[in-house]
């Protein structure tokens, strides 16, 4: 049994070290999938009983499988959301079964249990909001109440007092440690509440992590080395997603978790604007488009809302066919989770070598003829650049500004999540192109067929 | 053999550093939802709740840990599949 988990360990390191290019992914998801196997199968032998476990793989397997394969491309946030929620909710009950079993456990298995309890019910509970909010069930706007901190800050001192006290004397404090499941999940509620919208990749990759510490603490509780491993490798690669989030909006972890960004708290910006909209119709935006001979497309959530991936992509090929040159340039929080653009833009069959990073892209800009902005807006507003009231001030952005021409397609003149005015739409050099952005295209592309 | 598994844990925690810092921003999305899926280790502690046969409360409760699980394991690979399936390079 110990071989087996030593090379399931192995498996899920080496799986993960392929997932980081693009050749290897899928057969390093794979071989990840291999570890699981080989653990499951490791640990199903010197069972008592086995009625039960098949129950729930059968039942687990058909709903995870089922999920999996119906959900759409453009709800991946929430998906992932969503089973993140299960893994964490699965360690909680592993640390309440493991305790209920053994009544007396050494005091760092007591320790461990708890943790296991804890971190599984934050994360089972601040997913499913998560999910709730992505998936627009719930607003999803940031709420922010009066003294939430401060009860934040007394949930999580009674959490470890709790702690101490089961820890100490675990025997004679069961209740405690219901108290302690029930504190974790007000706690993940109230720790997601507060973060809204365009905060949501930072939120996910967070509670990535707590479900992957969930599962080492539970892997202390087994003394199982190989679950300690696995935990802790999906803990830093959420930290580390974190952090490339976190750094591509200029702000600090505890910023994103407890400012609620973008809510009435951010002042909005002076009502009198500078300049004049210039709006153009699609068949204008042919006649430029086909003149082009460089076009870099920046795609945001708005093309996630819209649908629109397709239809780029079939604007892209008459471009190309038209002899024009065709990039997309993604900033890291574009959308609702880290790469989200990617893999829309990766299911309309897009090459993935045509996608280029923030850094790659803005010296090229002064030289793009044309670049379209889809449902994009926070992350190409220039005053992120250049005013220093901008609540927003600082954030790395995609300077569509300074190509030679901006098409922004957007519904409405209505300000993005972070409701801050975009000057990029009064900029002399832009055009806005307004309606749903997938019927636009698509008058754009049937402009294209018609020559 | 608690400052052990404290070892294992910190080591762990340093390679998962090393290995993830170098995955390109283009994967972030598989990359979450893969490791999302290793996640669901967990599932080996609830196998061995709901297997001990040590009265009803905890096999329900590990009965209930291993269809999460399995949910989180099974429907993660699957998801991450079906993403990385359709990165490809097109041929020009």
């Amino acid at each position: 049994m110990e071989w087996f988990y030593i090379i399931a360990a192995s498996l899920f390191v080496v799986g993960l070290k392929m997932l980081s290019s693009p050749e290897t992914a899928r057969h390093g998801n794979l071989v990840s999938a291999v570890g699981m196997l080989l653990a499951i199968v490791a640990t199903l032998q010197g069972r008592m009983s086995f009625s039960w476990i098949m129950a729930g793989f059968l039942i687990g397997s058909a709903a995870g499988a089922i999920s999996a394969y119906r959900v759409k491309m453009t709800a991946m946030p929430e998906m992932v959301a969503l089973f993140n929620g299960f893994g964490g909710l699965a360690s909680l009950l592993v640390g309440w079964a493991e305790y209920h079993m053994h009544r007396t456990p050494p005091t760092f298995t007591t320790a461990s249990i708890y943790l296991a309890v804890l971190i599984g019910g934050v994360t089972f509970t601040g997913s499913v909001l998560a999910f709730a909010k992505l998936s627009e069930l719930v607003p999803g706007k940031p709420v922010l109440f009066r003294g939430q901190q401060v009860i934040n800050a007394l949930l999580l001192a009674g959490a470890v007092w709790f702690g101490v006290l089961f820890t100490i004397a675990p025997e004679a404090h069961y209740t405690i440690l219901i108290f302690g499941v029930i504190i974790s999940l007000v706690l993940g509620i109230l720790s997601v509440l507060p973060i809204g919208g365009a905060d949501m990749p930072v939120v996910i990759c967070l509670l990535n992590s707590y479900s992957g510490l969930a599962a080492a603490a539970a892997g202390f509780v087994l003394a199982n080395d190989m679950m300690i491993v696995a935990g802790s490798l999906v803990g830093a690669s959420g930290i580390i997603l974190c952090q490339i989030m976190c750094k591509a909006m200029n702000r600090s972890m505890a910023h994103v978790l407890f400012s609620g960004f973008g809510s009435a708290a951010s002042a909005p910006a002076e009502a009198g604007t500078k300049g004049e909209v210039k709006s153009i119709s699609p068949q204008d935006a042919y006649f430029a488009l086909e003149a082009a001979r460089s076009v870099v497309i920046v795609p945001g959530y708005g093309m996630a809302v819209a649908q629109a991936q397709h239809v780029v992509k079939e604007l892209a090929d008459h471009l190309e066919a038209n002899g024009t040159e065709v990039k997309y340039a993604i900033h890291p929080v574009a959308g609702r989770m880290p790469g989200h653009m990617n893999v829309l833009l990766a299911e309309a069959d897009v090459s993935y070598d045509q996608l280029v990073e923030m850094d790659t892209i803005n010296p090229a800009m002064p030289t793009m003829d044309v670049a379209i902005v889809i449902g994009a807006n926070d992350v190409v507003n220039p005053a992120a650049r250049e005013d220093k009231s901008s609540p927003i001030y600082g954030m790395p952005i995609i300077n569509v500004d300074r190509a030679h021409t901006a098409f922004v397609l957007k519904r409405s003149m209505a300000p993005g999540f972070a409701g801050v005015e975009n000057p990029l739409f009064f900029n002399e050099n832009t055009r806005m192109i307004f309606g749903d952005a997938k019927q636009t295209l698509q008058a754009i592309v049937t402009e294209f067929k018609a020559t | 053999m608690i400052p052990i598994l404290i070892f294992i844990f910190v080591l762990a925690v340093f390679l998962g550093f090393e290995l993830i810092s170098k995955v390109p921003s283009q994967l972030h999305t598989p990359l979450m939802s893969g490791s999302n899926a290793i996640s669901g280790i967990t599932i080996v502690g609830a196998i061995v709740a709901a297997g001990a046969a040590h009265g009803s409360v905890a096999t329900a409760l590990g009965f209930l840990a291993v269809m999460f699980a399995t949910i989180n394991v099974v429907g993660g690979y699957l998801v991450t599949d079906r993403m990385l399936a359709m990165f490809r390079k097109k041929k020009k």
